[in-house]
């Protein structure tokens, strides 16, 4: 790969971390401003000022949150690049330290999850995933999704056996997000990964989040479970900050993949209203 | 109803009128602190040495800021998870600190441990960091700096909206919202 190349990349990492920290997803803000209206009394209050917070971290670029997150940097690599894994790699995490340097976003992560728990002082390591599946030659597109932990401590992973089936998929589903109740900053958006493995299904619900939530599953079935899912998520009231209200959760995205025949793997990630992302597209000449 | 206005530090006969749900603007001087910082003060009482802050009547913050940019007063600040000091909030309270604020439900022994102590557990807006930044009038850094954002801070706040979480009754919103599904 030539250094100019690795340069823009290093260069657009460094500024979709900030510019995702600095709003929220788009679909994800419309679908606040609807809520807004659904709402009255304290949960409109509430509502209100996070659309208040958003408008004032676009004007000054300051996070919306102060939990900028573990950054998960998505690299969807078209047919016709020629790539050096590692060169990549170290060009995205440069790219990391850089936009969180410069951008002023807080350093959110420790070198050793156990036992000294020190900050590794730049927000890297980076959670980097490669994807083949780019219909366009001769173009990587680059995702920043900054993971908070408020609402990424809520999620769950269950290994359910195939008998529990649909009904048992949407009892965990629906009990896991009302046990996070209050934790993950309600309104939520919900990913739901199904099938694989354990480790597949947690990556498939993450996927899940990246798929704008006004764009249902391409299975008219997952379409279904997506909106009886949102609609049992919502009858929970829960409502904004866990005060009780008609909007518990904004949007629920399902992705699948086959899965073993003794296995019904199901990974449910909750993100909270700030759903934080930014992508660029880089081309190769 | 208007939100009331208080200061801090703390007033316990004001702390005690305080009643669960009401709105409060609180304006003085508060601390930060949350997971790494509690575990630094408790550290130092366990060893009999000296705080770098004062507890009595003092108001914690859970928050880990974002780095203050150039010009600007303070960095995003919105509350952190409040579940997580649950543990490590009994040697505070009994030093004299009287209040906390923070986001989300704490257990119910928490409840009975603000009763006990007379102190009030505050809710700021989930997830609304840059918004309650502007609230913040000045800070300084005072203790701990190796733990970056966990660093306790002193901050000077203006009309900083909460809402009273659990009063010195131990009365808790999450409880006491009758439709709420996990109080």
């Amino acid at each position: 790969m030539n250094r100019a190349l690795l340069k823009e990349i290093t260069r657009q990492v460094a500024r979709l971390c900030q510019e995702s920290n600095y709003g929220i997803r788009e679909d994800v803000h419309n679908s606040l401003y609807q809520a807004a209206g659904e709402e009255s009394g304290l949960s409109k209050k509430i509502l209100d000022i996070l659309l208040e917070n958003i408008e004032i971290a676009q004007r000054e670029r300051i996070p919306v949150c102060q939990d900028t997150g573990i950054c998960a940097v998505f690299l969807q690599i078209g047919p016709g690049v020629e790539i050096e894994g590692d060169k990549l790699g170290e060009a995205v995490e440069e790219g990391v330290r850089e936009g969180y340097r410069d951008g002023y976003l807080r350093k959110s992560l420790v070198s050793d999850p156990l036992f000294s728990r020190k900050n590794t002082g730049d927000n890297t390591p980076a959670l980097i995933y490669f994807d083949f599946e780019l219909p366009f030659p001769n173009r990587i597109k680059i995702t920043v999704f900054p993971r908070g932990f408020g609402a990424e401590n809520m999620g769950k992973i269950a290994m359910l056996s195939p008998a529990e089936g649909e009904e048992g998929l949407k009892k965990f589903v629906v009990r896991t997000v009302r046990e996070a109740g209050a934790n993950p900053c309600p309104p939520v958006v919900v990913g739901v990964g199904i099938g694989g493995t354990l480790e597949m299904s947690a990556r498939l619900a993450q996927k899940a989040l990246l798929r704008p939530i006004n764009q249902s599953n391409r299975d008219s079935r997952y379409a279904q479970l997506e909106g009886e899912l949102l609609k049992k998520i919502n009858e929970l009231r829960i409502g904004p900050q866990g005060l009780g209200g008609k909007v518990t959760c904004l949007g629920v995205n399902v992705e699948y993949f086959p899965t073993h025949i003794a296995g019904l793997p199901v990974c449910v990630n909750i993100n909270c209203y700030a759903l934080r992302q930014a992508s660029s597209v880089v081309e190769i000449d | 109803m208007r939100p009331l206005k208080i200061q801090a530090p703390l007033d316990e006969g004001i702390l005690r009128r305080l009643s669960v749900g009401e709105e409060v603007l609180i304006s003085g001087i508060i601390y930060t602190a949350r997971d790494a910082a509690h575990s630094r003060l408790i550290e130092l009482l366990k060893k009999g040495l000296p705080l770098p802050i004062p507890l009595k009547n003092q108001l914690f913050y859970y928050t880990g800021s974002t780095p203050c940019p150039p010009g600007k007063i303070f960095g995003s600040a919105g509350p952190t998870s409040s579940y997580r000091m649950d543990s490590l909030t009994v040697p505070l309270l009994s030093r004299g600190l009287r209040g906390m604020i923070g986001k989300g439900q704490r257990s119910e022994q928490f409840g009975r441990l603000l009763r006990q102590y007379g102190a009030v557990y505050f809710l700021a807006p989930a997830g609304a960091g840059a918004y309650l930044s502007q609230r913040i009038k000045k800070a300084e850094l005072v203790a701990f700096r190796d733990l970056g954002p966990e660093a306790v801070y002193r901050l000077w706040v203006d009309e900083f909206p909460t809402l009273v979480g659990i009063d010195t009754k131990g009365r808790d919103l999450y409880g006491v919202r009758t439709n709420l599904p996990f109080s």
